[in-house]
């Protein structure tokens, strides 16, 4: 039930699942069980709790202070009905943040993305943007958990790191959305994007040098958003993973 | 103007017509989201029951978003026909379902179309249950063509979506191929770009072309770029067979897409007037989607099943080649789990009949909704039985573009085989040539090498 070596090839060409071979009708037992593990990593990736006193440690071992504030999501299955809830701070006490950038790190739909690489892009790129910065970190979180954020702390502009909704090849995909001005109603449009950061997507350096450099931009023209780079690939994906 | 209804002693009013609608809806999670789903499973059923004696003429004097304000409202009312319209001009949505069910035959049904506006077949697809939404599909033929004829009885066709995630050629290529092997291909070779600019789209337009002219297959590509994109390769003199859009139920929905009915009328002329078909000349390629109204906040109060039936006056406008609800994709604030995307996608398949649409689904779920392989073989197996159009072929049902699943062409090979149904009748003779889909290797005509594949 191998396929034959020539449609095996078409393998080098596409990361899809092509040339499955085929039972009857049906693909065969081990692709099927592959389908089923990625899918599995996917929806355990969705479910995952960030692990707050981890990510706390491995941002204070990069020199990263931190604080914490939650939406007023009380938990996942209510997280993944009502992205509304999700977008609204609870009541904090948030301590004052040095410096005119904000960083949110929230869990968004994949805590694993968070915890393996928001604390080595941060440690890439907090030295240069904003050496002060006080990190903060945002449980049950949507982007726009950000802009609440980012104008409680009177921000000039909020850069948020984000887990973003798992695929069956990457469960651990980081996006990173950067907004001027941070205000409540701000719109997707009016962000920037960085997404699929992870090794075998945009690797975390790669992250770090474009971020640095879409800061940069965004502070000299003093906006963000479709007006400051209209080549943006559209992207459905994106689209749904969002706000 | 207001409805009423008395359940178990309990008097339940309904402010207007399209909150009689919304609460008689079942539940989803999208109409929970907006706040305008029924409070109790009782209230639900009462609104149902309200809704069962309403006269359907009703839908015409009162609309659920105004005339004045929405060009999708004033499409429908000013495009309804009376005449049509008569031969239910007397039923109450209780017995329009019934009638449904037992009288009416194909010829009826056709007949019908221009007669049926969105919100009367949404309405009585509220008091159906699945087999009702299945056996009332069956019944619908609706019959389009291009380079080849899709919608005939005993068939079932396939979009090839050869998705990559950088839209390399080789890789969009290879997976065509793939598809190509498994019998797929029939209802369009369709690859939603990457990046929506008129220089990757039109890359994608001529290698599709090149494909399909290398190989001789009697069937139609498209690139799944923006209207204004597609527009802007026309007038570059790239190879457009089908022009694709994005589209919803209301003006403000139309416009969160980035159109208008002009653009789309616009598009509709100029992919006409290429003159590319050798069958027919059905030329727009639509999606819609239960949600996207919401999602824009441009729903107006009214429930996201019958705003998404509007979407479908909007496709009839331009007689499409093809036109399929993307049922799961938008994600679980709006479809919530298996469940409640069989639903939606048997509503959407029985309203898009009825309306006249060759209507295809995407049978597809993401990874933060409450849904599985499972959930997807039980709903493609519901549609090929109430007759569905066509399906989506995804490699392994794995877009690695949009990340999201969707059906296999091997998903498509099973329910042919399950159902006894056939490709399209040219797309079938030219599988046949080759001896596909069950050839066990590439036959030579299909040499990768002949496409770019070394």
């Amino acid at each position: 039930m191998t396929p034959p070596a020539r449609w095996l090839d078409l393998r080098r060409h596409t990361p899809a699942r092509v040339a499955l071979g085929r039972v009857g009708n049906a693909v065969p037992t081990s692709a099927h069980l592959a389908f089923q593990a990625d899918h599995a990593a996917a929806r355990d990736a969705v479910h995952a709790a960030l692990d707050v006193e981890r990510l706390r440690r491995d941002l204070a071992g990069h020199g990263l202070a931190s604080q914490l504030v939650r939406s007023v999501c009380p938990d996942r299955g209510t997280y993944l009905l009502r992205p509304d809830l999700g977008r609204r701070l609870a009541p904090h006490d948030l301590a004052p943040a040095p410096g005119r950038l904000a960083f949110v790190v929230g869990d968004g739909l994949s805590a694993v993305a968070v915890q393996r690489h928001a604390p080595a892009l941060l440690a890439a790129v907090v030295p240069v943007l904003e050496p002060q910065a006080s990190i903060v970190i945002a449980t049950q979180a949507r982007v726009a958990l950000g802009d609440a954020i980012g104008a409680a702390l009177a921000a000039t502009a909020v850069i948020v790191l984000i887990g973003e909704r798992p695929g069956l090849s990457a469960a651990d995909s980081l996006g990173v959305y950067i907004t001027w001005a941070p205000r409540l109603g701000r719109s997707d449009a009016e962000r920037n994007c960085l997404s699929n950061i992870r090794p075998a997507g945009m690797p975390v350096a790669e992250a770090a040098r474009r971020l640095i450099w879409l800061v940069g931009e965004i502070r000299r023209r003093g906006l963000s958003g479709v007006a400051l780079k209209d080549d943006t690939p559209y992207d459905r994906s994106t689209e749904v993973l969002g706000t | 103007m207001a409805y009423a209804h008395t359940l178990h002693g309990t008097r339940y009013v309904f402010p207007d017509l399209r909150s009689l609608l919304a609460r008689a809806t079942p539940l989803r999670s999208g109409d929970s989201l907006a706040g305008i789903a029924a409070a109790s499973a009782a209230e639900r059923v009462a609104a149902q029951m309200a809704l069962a004696d309403l006269p359907l003429c009703r839908f015409l004097d009162e609309a659920v978003i105004p005339y004045e304000t929405d060009d999708v409202t004033r499409l429908i009312l000013d495009t309804h026909d009376r005449q049509a319209f008569a031969a239910i001009g007397h039923l109450t949505v209780g017995g329009f379902r019934d009638w449904l069910l037992g009288d009416a035959d194909g010829p009826a049904l056709a007949a019908l179309r221009p007669g049926l506006t969105p919100e009367m077949a949404a309405a009585v697809s509220k008091l159906m249950r699945l087999q009702d939404l299945v056996a009332v599909a069956a019944k619908c033929r609706v019959t389009t063509g291009f380079r080849n004829t899709l919608g005939l009885p005993g068939r079932l066709a396939v979009r090839l979506q050869p998705n990559h995630p950088t839209d390399n050629p080789r890789g969009v290529a290879a997976a065509l191929l793939d598809g190509l092997l498994l019998g797929a291909g029939d209802a369009v070779i369709g690859v939603n770009p990457a990046t929506d600019s008129p220089e990757a789209t039109a890359t994608l337009l001529h290698l599709l072309d090149e494909v399909r002219a290398r190989y001789a297959i009697p069937t139609q590509t498209c690139v799944l770029a923006h209207v204004t994109t597609t527009l802007a390769c026309i007038a570059r003199g790239a190879p457009v067979d089908l022009v694709f859009q994005s589209i919803g139920g209301s003006e403000a929905t139309n416009r969160s897409f980035g159109v208008n009915l002009a653009m789309l009328a616009e598009a509709h002329d100029a992919a006409r007037a290429l003159q590319r078909g050798t069958v027919g000349g059905n030329v727009m390629y639509f999606e819609t989607g239960q949600g996207s109204a919401l999602s824009a906040d441009a729903h107006h109060g009214v429930d996201q099943q019958t705003i998404e039936a509007r979407a479908y006056a909007v496709a009839r406008a331009f007689d499409p080649l093809l036109v399929n609800t993307v049922v799961g994709f938008i994600g679980p604030e709006y479809l919530a789990n298996g469940k409640q995307i069989t639903r939606a996608g048997l509503e959407d398949h029985l309203c898009g009949k009825l309306l006249g649409l060759p209507m295809g689904v995407d049978v597809c779920y993401t990874n933060h909704a409450d849904a599985d392989s499972d959930d997807m073989d039980a709903l493609l197996t519901l549609l090929g039985v109430a007759g569905v159009t066509y399906v989506m072929g995804v490699p392994g049902a794995d877009d690695v573009m949009l990340s999201y699943q969707s059906t296999s062409f091997h998903d498509a090979l099973y329910l042919r085989a399950a159902l006894g149904l056939r490709p399209a009748p040219e797309f079938a003779a030219w599988l046949d040539g080759m001896g596909l889909p069950n050839a066990g290797a590439i036959p030579a005509p299909l040499a990768p090498a002949l496409i770019g594949l070394g």
